[in-house]
């Protein structure tokens, strides 16, 4: 019950995200979409990741929209206000889109798969938390791809350092 | 409470179309982005919800732990081009981010 409140919570928030034109509503219908798809992570065993959802993307990516936003118009006249241009194509293309993806998700019967036979309750085991398995996981099988996820952040905060500064000024 | 797969597969292509339509339609680079940061979610859903499933691996769940710091580092790149661009040009509108002429 609790997820169809909070899939409804994303999807109402979502589409108001697109509906306005005011690009603030926009950001803070984004945050609600944002925390609802972290409640979601929580119904699905995923704690650590809905924790990550909430530092990252609450505290992190949608401070930086809003940043960005306030930067990047003059609030004092229209221009917080976004222009919607293609409505009618971008909206059949959506349409299409959502159209032939519940069809295919409706038609490949994947609650019979065989290795999803399994349920929730023994994918936990004894432990409650996924957030020491998480930790050895990341320090044995996943120790590249961490590695370059780490040296990725790096490279993009320093680029995003260089590429803001303003060098006509320095 | 058991959640079924197809509905969470469901609420994922809900909002991964929501997010191309917000790509498509708006013209404003940041909205852009959050349409992105949409679909970003989309497919995380997708990733944490067949990792249920896995019982020690949680394969589903590191994956979508790396997108979620490649759209962090996307975000701070692309918000960093944005301002740059909103300098230059006076406008963060796409469609009037041009320097042929019209």
């Amino acid at each position: 019950m609790l997820f169809y409140i909070f899939a409804a919570l994303a999807i109402v928030s979502g589409a108001y995200m697109v509906l306005t034109r005011n690009l603030l509503y926009a950001g803070f219908s984004l945050l609600i979409t944002l925390l609802s798809v972290a409640g979601i992570y929580v119904l699905l065993f995923a704690d650590f990741i809905a924790v990550t959802q909430l530092m990252v993307y609450v505290g992190g990516v949608l401070v930086l929209i809003l940043f960005g936003i306030m930067l990047s118009s003059r609030v004092q006249d229209k221009s917080v206000l976004s222009e919607n241009v293609n409505t009618v194509w971008g909206a059949l293309v959506a349409g299409l889109i959502v159209v032939g993806l519940s069809y295919s998700i409706l038609k490949a019967n994947i609650s019979s798969l065989p290795w999803l036979q399994t349920t929730e309750i023994d994918v936990l085991g004894d432990q409650k938390s996924t957030v020491q398995m998480i930790g050895i996981k990341l320090m044995t099988d996943f120790v590249l791809p961490f590695e370059i996820a780490s040296l990725l952040l790096l490279v993009a905060l320093m680029g995003a350092a260089y590429i803001a500064t303003d060098r006509q000024k320095v | 409470m058991h959640i079924p797969i197809e509905h969470i597969l469901l609420l994922s292509a809900v909002l991964f179309s929501i997010g191309v339509l917000a790509v498509i339609t708006k013209r404003h680079a940041v909205v852009v982005l959050m349409g992105i940061e949409l679909i970003f979610n989309a497919a995380n859903l997708n990733l944490v919800a067949f990792s249920r499933h896995d019982p020690q691996l949680l394969q589903g769940q590191l994956f979508s732990l790396f997108v979620i710091v490649v759209a962090a580092a996307e975000a701070a790149v692309a918000l960093a081009i944005v301002l740059r661009v909103y300098q230059h040009f006076k406008t963060a509108n796409l469609n009037e981010i041009s320097t042929t002429e019209k």
